[in-house]
Order: structure tokens, then sequence, then C-alpha cells
């Protein structure tokens, strides 16, 4: 029999719809502009381990973009000030109990804000959202990525040899993981050992080592150890956001582009180029700002107790 | 054998690992977001039944394993080897003492088993769900005493021990689920 019927039942559908509501009225108030940004263009991001999904326009290249930020920076750069935008995003390969190739992000930024600024609003939104009047109120846990992950490993991240990490990541990793990356072993230890030990309720998590700073400030902590302004959110255990101080010097940004195209090619990733129209931005000026990214699949998944994103969306891709 | 990669992983799928056929219990696609992606594994090695867990890159491949399950007819052994067939083609198979395993102490002539097959050749069988068998030594039964609770070792025609009531004597057939080696209860 011919599979044709949605994965989200009727209540996954209404909380959707609900939350929809909630959110836009959250930025409504707070005077936050709905802004609506191209899911379509010819250039996309370098990122190292994000792929986009192709398509093309013309005879053109053309790429479903993996998160609104290059288009929504550029309305910063012109002068937009605080705006939002809730819409789809695509990455290429990422199929699982947790992923969809096709998902819903909100993304918003805080013109004049540092990250601590924003990580309080985020708090906000994500209490308001999964609040349920018959339960106590989701415990919030704020913490440095030093803090989390020295908790469960005993060990400094910011100061450990390369060596070490790869040696402890094939432990926990049942592999061999030594031709592997500082920001990998990094990844791969926080993914199988300390998120499995996080809190319950909303977590965020700031200060992350510097190897994974992506298109956040540089700044160092208490230890004197150089660290990125760049913060995660986890819920129940689960990571559903993503969040800088934004890098505002072009050059830094242009050389971290590099970095990564050449990252990219090293490990045969298909190659991209640099989206010339984004750096011209930042050359012209990106405001000073705190920006964030949430996956709001992740959270429907946490209000609604699902297993399975397939269950929080009306055709999740086995579906399509 | 074709080349699996992790996309394919799914429950049931037989691949080599560590030059030892495993199957595939569990796959989790695993990935931060700014992070690779990677996939958490679970598999049972059909050699020694153990069941690992591994760590792979998204997107590495491993040989599938030439292994099939099939239903087979035990005939007989001769000490050595123990002796089934497929009951469509009548073709025999001969598996070891190892591969058998502890369906050895279930095993009547003409049960059918599920016989895993690696490259051609019995890895592992696994008995029947339920089986009947004869008491051939237990304790004398006490005659009327059917109250719940008390049990006795019993021998089994097979060689297996089992616990059954006391009011149970040698030459009573009693039903045994082979999962967990525990008495259904009395045929005849």
């Amino acid at each position: 029999m011919i599979e044709w019927k949605p994965g989200a039942s009727l209540e996954a559908l209404r909380c959707r719809a609900k939350l929809m509501a909630q959110l836009r009225d959250f930025f409504a108030c707070r005077a936050v502009l709905e802004v609506d940004v191209p899911l379509l263009a010819k250039s996309t991001v370098t990122d190292l381990n994000i792929d986009s999904i192709t398509a093309s326009v013309g005879l053109a290249d053309a790429f479903l973009q993996t998160s609104p930020e290059y288009f929504m920076k550029r309305l910063l750069a012109a002068g937009s000030g605080d705006i939002y935008s809730v819409g789809k995003a695509f990455r290429d390969a990422e199929i699982g109990r947790k992923h969809n190739p096709e998902f819903t992000l909100l993304e918003w930024y805080r013109c004049g804000w540092d990250d601590h600024q924003l990580m309080q609003e985020v708090v906000d939104l994500v209490a308001l959202l999964i609040d349920d009047p018959h339960r106590s109120p989701a415990p919030v846990t704020k913490l440095t990525y030093y803090e989390c992950f020295t908790n469960v490993m005993g060990f400094n991240p910011h100061r450990a040899e390369l060596h070490q990490l790869r040696t402890i990541a094939s432990q926990v990793a049942s592999g061999d993981w030594f031709d592997q990356s500082r920001a990998n072993c990094l990844d791969l230890i926080f993914s199988l050992r300390v998120e499995p030990a996080m809190p319950a309720g909303i977590v965020v998590v700031y200060d992350y080592p510097q190897c994974q700073a992506a298109l956040a400030q540089i700044s160092k902590d208490h230890n004197d150890d150089r660290v990125s302004r760049r913060f995660e959110v986890f819920l129940d255990g689960a990571e559903i956001g993503n969040g800088y101080l934004e890098l505002t010097d072009p050059n830094e940004q242009i050389a971290r582009f590099n970095e990564d195209i050449d990252g990219r090619n090293e490990v045969n990733r298909p190659s991209v180029h640099v989206d010339e129209k984004f750096v011209a931005s930042l050359i012209h000026g990106l405001p000073a700002c705190a920006g964030v990214a949430l996956g709001v699949d992740r959270i429907l998944m946490n209000i609604l107790k699902a297993q399975t994103i397939d269950q929080v969306l009306t055709f999740a891709w086995p579906r399509c | 054998m074709a080349n699996y990669s992790t996309n394919d992983f799914r429950s049931g799928l037989k691949v080599m690992l560590d030059g030892d056929p495993c199957s595939i219990l569990e796959n989790e696609f695993v990935k931060p977001g700014k992070g690779q992606a990677f996939n958490r594994v679970k598999l049972r090695n059909l050699k020694t039944a153990r069941v690992l867990e591994k760590t792979f890159k998204s997107g590495d491949t491993l040989e599938g394993a030439d292994v099939m399950d099939q239903d087979m007819q035990y005939l007989y052994t001769d000490g050595d080897f123990w002796y089934f067939m497929e009951p469509d083609t009548f073709e025999q198979h001969q598996a070891t003492e190892n591969a058998v395993g502890d369906a050895l102490q279930w095993l009547s002539e003409q049960d059918v088993c599920v016989v895993t097959l690696y490259n051609g050749s019995p890895l592992s069988v696994v008995p029947p769900n339920h089986v009947e068998l004869e008491i051939i030594e237990t304790d004398p039964g006490l005659r009327g005493d059917t109250a719940q609770g008390g049990s006795k070792p019993a021998k089994l025609a097979t060689g297996a021990v089992v616990k059954v009531p006391l009011f149970l004597d040698q030459g009573d057939v009693v039903k045994v689920d082979t999962r967990t080696g525990e008495y259904q209860g009395r045929v005849k």
C-alpha cells in the first residue's frame, strides 16, 4: 500500500499553528520586524559541515539556502534595525530521527546587543513557547562550554592537546578518529558524553571553543583562554539553537571563508565560492549585533513529546 | 558483496565489521548544527552474539555480509556435526557444535529451526520458540499436589534441565519456551 498520509497528527498541526502565532506576537510586542528573505540564491555558505541542495535557474547554478543569515545580515547592513525571519531552510543529506533536509528555522538579530542579552531573550521565548499550565516551569541553566565539558570529562577543552582529544574521541566513539580535526573531536566528545549528561529544561552553553567560532567574535574567558562568543541552546538535552555575538570585521570574515574553502577541498566536499554580495555588505558595515537561529521543529518535538521529527512535520522527507 | 553507506544502514542489514558478520540493530544519525555528521550504530556480532556500539562518519561504508536466515529441518547428529535440511530443495547443511550453541539442548529430530548461513555454512541456529519434550529424569511426583509455588528440576529428553511443578513425573511431556527456558505446561 502506498503511504500517503501525513506524519503529524491534527494535534501537532494545531500546536504548530499556535506556536507560529505566539512567536510572531512575541516579536511584534518587542518591535522586531519580520522579514521574508529568499530561499533560492546564486551563492551559499562555505561551512565545512553543511552541504547545500543545488538547483538550477535558467542554466545557472542555484542553491537552496541553509539559513537566512546572509540575506538578513545584508538587510542589517542596509539599516533594517532589529529583524526576524521564520521560514524554511534546507541542508543536504541530513535525515534522521531529529533531522529533515527541509526544516523550519527561526532566526533573529538584535542591534547593539551582546550575546548574553540575546541569550536571555532566547530563554524568555523558549520558556513561553513550551509553557504548560499543568507543569512547573522548565528549569533554566546557563553555563560555559568549559564548565559543562569539564564537569563531565575532567579536563579543559580549550587547552587539551590535539592528540589527547583524538585519543579520547576514539575511545568514546569506539573507532579510529586519529585523522580528525580539533573541532570534530570536540563535537564527538560533546555529543556522546557531555550532551547526555545535561540537566533537563532549557540549557544555554556559551563561550564555545575558538576552533568552532563560525561567524562569532573571539574573546578571552576568565581562565584567559581564547573562546568564541558563540552559544548553543539545548532543550531537555537536544540542541535547538545556535547564536553569536556577530563577527563584523570583513577581513577576519574573508579569512574564515577561505579557511573553510581550503578545509572543504581537503576532505573533497563539494566546492563553493564565497558570497560576494554578502562580503560587500560587510565591507559597507554590519552594525554591532547579536543573532541566533532556533529549530522550530525541535521545539515542537519537545512540546509534543515526539520521538521523531516525522511526528511534527506534515510530510517529512520519506513521505515526500 | 555490495557496499552499504551509513545512509543505507537499517535494522536487519548484515554487514562485515573487523572480519566478522554483524547484523545492524539500530542506526542513529547525529549532527551538531555546525559540526560533522556521524552515525551511532548498534550491531550484533553474529559469531559471538555480542552487541557492540560503533560510531561512523556519515557516508562511511561497510561491505555487506553474505548472511541469510533460512528455515531448516533438524535431521540428526553424528556426534561431530548436526545436520539440517532445507525443506524446499532437500539440500543438507552440517553445523558445528559451536554454531548450534545453546540450541543444542532443545533440538529434537524434525524440529524446524532458523539457521543463519554465512558464506553458505551454518553460523548459528535458533530453535523453535516452543518445544514439547519428555521428562526423562526427575524426583517422583507427589500425586494430587497441584498447588502453586513448588517446583523441582527435571531433565528432558534432549538434555535440557527445566524447573517443573512438583506433580509431574518421568514420562510426562512438557511444553517449554526455548527463549527463556521456562516451563509452559503439561502436554499429556
